[in-house]
């Protein structure tokens, strides 16, 4: 009997399993063998041995191709991908953790409020993307003639502007993924606002604190672990971005005035598929271990962190 | 009932009395009367800083909505106008005629659909298995899975890629290919069997023994009893995987590129439409935008509380 229960449960979990093996398992595997192959074909799977080249061509200057990837990884996809997350991880969390706070606190409207935060997250992000390109566009867009400005470029230049300064595309798309983040964030942290015992909220009451002192030194420290999760995931998730930058700037990733930063909005993950779509899988490769093990230390440091700090 | 009321009562007036004894009986008053105050000043404070909030949210869906149905002309104006003069409904046409929407439209449902049943298929399968039997190694199985969810999927893309190509699901000619190539390696998610199996856990153990005693096998069992009962939660999954495959460009962009036929919805949209300054386009394009985001916002008011619920579910550690 016992036996008989054992392969008849492999049996129904062997579709999920094959299909995690062929379309999951193999391919980390496989990722991280093509990113040590020479020459490798991708086509016909051949490869002249073994080399660290493709990590060098693409972390470093040093390679036959002069520089070309390393310009494009170490100098633009990288600080690109750094910075959005850098901006964008705190200030959606601290937004959505506001916002929260306050649906948590009121009784009228809630569920209507609740409804308009969510619904950036029912969107498609190309979509919506092309709908802030026309918010944020030079000549005639209503952001410039919001802040009382001209012919300001944001994400492209027209003949009367002047060049995309890097920073203000920077802000625009950190502007649309903030946007974009918060109906998650909010929801995550209303759920686990509506665990907080009412009882520690009494007990404030009784002892007269004032309201922010609450949400201060009682609310947050009880939010701790969700906060923790919302910081992996969106950690995660930034470096990944990449539909965004689509939506945004189309798929040239942008043209910007170099002399403010780097040329284009290009990510990570955005410099990964156009060199899979160029058929150098092994550039694209190498740099989705890179990434991975960027992704990898980022967690390790915040759950190293989040010991000391988080309160369960 | 009753008991607890009185209790409560009991408890307010003590922390009257407490506040009463820490100060004088005017200082009391003056207390009470700034924090009722002050209570009301912070409720408005949250309602305008909500409502602010609210409005940069709802900004751009307002704003791609009246985009598409000005004129090129308006929209040209230096001072932007908040409402159209004159309403053109031809940016609608336009959109149509621009955007090959049928074929894409069929497209993502054909791709949507079938990506989706298969994925319930093996979600309930595998979960059944995770929450019900029991066999040796399932904890393990299921923890490697899990951990599994924290591996980038740009990890995968490239060797996908490279497996499908080998199969020849990315020639431009082979049009079912390309369509097998987009749904396949789609037909698991993990994520979704822990919802799955955490539903299914729910389920009391009594009505399992019961079924036995009525001569009933594990499999009658899983499809007559569970799947019924966890209908709430396999909606969830369904309405959330076709999202996802409405929303999905990537990957049907590298399978999809060359082969216009077998477009989906995201990727016509990009093609068609450029992000480079043409105002005159913007009314067109934005009427595009518009047909894609309006299905999504019909699925969330239908189904909202089930979408809710199952992003929410995510944050919820089991």
């Amino acid at each position: 009997m016992e036996s008989k229960n054992n392969w008849k449960a492999w049996l129904y979990l062997a579709p999920v399993l094959i299909l995690l093996a062929v379309f999951t398992f193999y391919p980390i595997i496989s990722t991280i063998y093509v990113s040590f192959l020479k020459n490798y074909s991708y086509t016909t799977g051949t490869h002249k041995g073994f080399t660290f080249d493709n990590y060098v061509a693409v972390l470093t200057p040093y390679s036959s191709l002069g520089g070309a990837m390393f310009n494009r990884v170490m100098k633009t996809a990288l600080p690109n991908t750094l910075l959005i997350t850098i901006i964008t991880v705190p200030l959606s969390i601290i937004f959505s953790l506001l916002i929260a706070l306050g649906l948590n606190s009121i009784k009228i409207l809630k569920k209507f409020f609740q409804t308009v935060f969510f619904m950036p997250y029912v969107t498609n992000a190309i979509a919506i993307g092309m709908v802030f390109s026309v918010i944020f566009s030079t000549d005639y867009g209503v952001f410039n003639n919001i802040i009382g400005a001209q012919n300001l470029a944001w994400i492209f230049k027209t003949p009367q502007s002047e060049a995309v300064s890097y920073w203000r595309a920077l802000f625009a798309i950190c502007f649309y993924i903030i946007w974009h983040s918060l109906p998650y964030k909010i929801l995550i942290f209303l759920g686990g606002l509506q665990n907080i015992d009412a009882q520690y909220y009494d007990a404030a009451k009784i002892d007269g604190a004032p309201k922010w002192k609450t949400a201060l030194k009682i609310t947050v420290p009880l939010l701790s672990p969700q906060i923790l999760y919302m910081m992996i995931t969106s950690f995660i998730g930034a470096f990944k971005e990449y539909n965004s930058v689509i939506g945004l700037f189309g798929k040239s990733g942008g043209n910007f005035d170099i002399n403010t930063g780097p040329k284009s909005m290009e990510t990570m993950v955005f410099f990964i598929y156009d060199q899979v779509a160029k058929n150098n899988v092994q550039y694209a490769s190498a740099a989705s271990v890179f990434l991975l093990i960027i992704i990898l230390l980022f967690t390790l440091l915040q759950s190293k962190v989040a010991k000391k700090r988080v309160h369960y | 009932m009753k008991a607890k009321k009185v209790h409560y009562k009991y408890a307010a007036d003590t922390s009257d009395y407490v506040l009463a004894l820490s100060g004088s009986e005017a200082s009391t008053q003056t207390k009470e009367r700034l924090s009722k105050a002050g209570h009301i000043i912070s409720l408005v404070i949250t309602y305008l800083l909500l409502a602010l909030a609210g409005i940069i949210i709802i900004f751009p869906f307002y704003w791609m909505i009246i985009t598409s149905l000005k004129t090129g002309a308006e929209i040209k104006q230096l001072q932007q106008t908040f409402f159209p003069k004159i309403v053109r409904w031809e940016n609608y046409t336009d959109a149509f005629t621009r955007l090959d929407f049928v074929t894409l439209l069929r497209n993502t449902l054909i791709v949507g659909i079938i990506s989706t049943l298969g994925t319930v298929i093996t979600t309930i399968l595998a979960a059944y298995a995770f929450a019900r039997l029991n066999f040796k190694g399932r904890d393990l199985v299921f923890t490697f899975l899990l951990a599994s969810m924290m591996i980038p999927g740009e990890m995968m893309v490239i060797t996908n890629y490279i497996s499908v190509s080998r199969l020849g699901w990315t020639n431009t000619s082979n049009t079912i290919g390309n369509f097998a190539a987009m749904i396949v390696p789609f037909w698991v998610s993990i994520f979704y069997i822990y919802l799955l199996r955490q539903n299914f856990k729910q389920i009391p153990n009594e009505l399992y023994l019961a079924a036995k005693v009525d001569g009933k096998s594990d499999w009658e069992f899983l499809w007559k009893v569970m799947v019924p009962l966890a209908m709430p939660t396999l909606t969830t999954i369904f309405i959330l995987k076709l999202m996802g495959a409405w929303n999905s460009y990537v990957w049907p962009n590298l399978i999809a590129s060359g082969n216009k036929k077998v477009y989906l919805i995201t990727n016509g949209l990009r093609e068609t439409f450029s992000t480079a300054e043409n105002p005159d386009d913007y009314g067109a394009q934005m009427a595009a935008t518009v047909v894609v985001t309006v299905p999504l916002l019909l699925l969330f008011i239908f189904f909202r509380k089930y979408i809710m619920r199952g992003v929410g579910r995510a944050g919820i550690k089991g």
